[in-house]
């Protein structure tokens, strides 16, 4: 792959950084990423990895744009309300930066689904954005069996958190949560609120992470769980090990097929 | 006795087990949290007998859901 004059110059801040370079900036064009949920988290993560010339991005999400998305899904515009999620980050990214393939996927993630759609484009990375622990749970198991990196994070009110995975190099999110709370106990966003700038601090550093692991370079949140309390105005890096009962990962694995957990009822679309 | 809970310094009186250092700490919804003791994932079946001794380092970790809705 040859630069274009204009990549050159798009990509100049980059290329002019040592650690990436024109050989970096060719590996993320050639890289592939999949963002599942085009929401608070997915939307600032999409949109950097957009404009860092990832090259070809997967997005996933059924979700229609609604107004009260706006607030902090900033991938979605005014005008989009009522459009699905997914068409609407590809236009915003086709946008930015056309040098982006964008693939859609207007779906749910399931069991049924999920390694089909990973394998589709066969991802190189993977990045959580979902709202719910079912799909988070999902996108677990299902990197962990296909031996795919991926960035877990979640948001709530002013605080937020986020780790990384690598296949053989540390702790999954099952070794630290083990199982979904049951509906409803533990609140959602929705329920509980969430303020707007969460996902662009949490989801940018997802972003950050995918494209340090595509280009191989710095320290990933692999064996950490990065939290941010934005009231306190407080990040902190808690070391976590590998849990060796961990049912996906440790020792004895009794999870070998992907499970479809139980939805909080009061998310579920009427 | 102090040991440190989320990087805090918290002084307790007398040792306590972990179950009753959640109560203590009114931990809400202790039930989902995960309680981590000087680098090792506790086992929930070991919070009522496992006690924390002074200098311990208590993480409490919280499921957090969120992103895109």
């Amino acid at each position: 792959m040859n630069f274009t004059n204009e990549q050159m110059e798009r990509y100049s801040r980059h290329i002019i950084l040592k650690d990436v370079g024109v050989k970096g900036q060719k590996k993320l064009l050639e890289s592939k990423v999949l963002i599942v949920g085009t929401g608070g988290l997915g939307a600032p993560a999409a949109m950097f990895l957009a404009a860092a010339g990832v090259g070809t991005i997967g997005l996933v999400d059924f979700d229609a744009v609604e107004l009260s998305n706006l607030q902090r899904q900033i991938i979605h515009l005014t005008k989009d309300v009522g459009k699905p999620k997914v068409i609407s980050g590809k236009e915003t990214i086709n946008e930015m930066n056309p040098d982006v393939d964008v693939v859609t996927y207007k779906e749910w993630v399931s069991s049924a689904n999920i390694k089909d759609i990973i394998r589709d484009r066969d991802y190189d990375f993977i990045i959580d954005g979902t709202d719910n622990f079912p799909a988070k749970f999902l996108i677990n198991d299902a990197c962990v069996l296909m031996e795919k990196p991926f960035s877990h994070a979640g948001i709530i009110r002013f605080q937020g958190q986020t780790m990384t995975y690598v296949p053989g190099e540390g702790p999954c999110y099952r070794c630290i949560f083990e199982n979904p709370p049951p509906p409803d106990k533990v609140p959602t966003c929705k329920q509980a609120g969430v303020l707007g700038v969460m996902g662009g601090i949490i989801g940018t550093v997802q972003a950050t992470e995918a494209i340090k692991y595509i280009l191989g370079i710095g320290e990933l949140l692999t064996g950490y769980l990065l939290t941010y309390d934005a009231l306190a105005m407080e990040f902190r890096k808690i070391k976590l090990p590998k849990n060796k009962r961990c049912q996906v990962c440790g020792e004895n694995p009794t999870i070998k097929e992907l499970i479809d957990y139980e939805q909080a009822v009061c998310d579920l679309k009427s | 006795m102090t040991i440190k809970i989320n990087g805090k310094d918290v002084t307790l009186e007398k040792e306590v087990t972990v179950k009753e250092l959640l109560e203590v700490q009114k931990v809400e919804m202790a039930e989902y949290v995960t309680v981590q003791i000087n680098d090792e994932i506790l086992d929930r079946k070991d919070f009522e007998t496992l006690t924390v001794k002074e200098g311990d380092v208590v993480e409490f970790l919280y499921y957090m859901g969120g992103g895109a809705i």
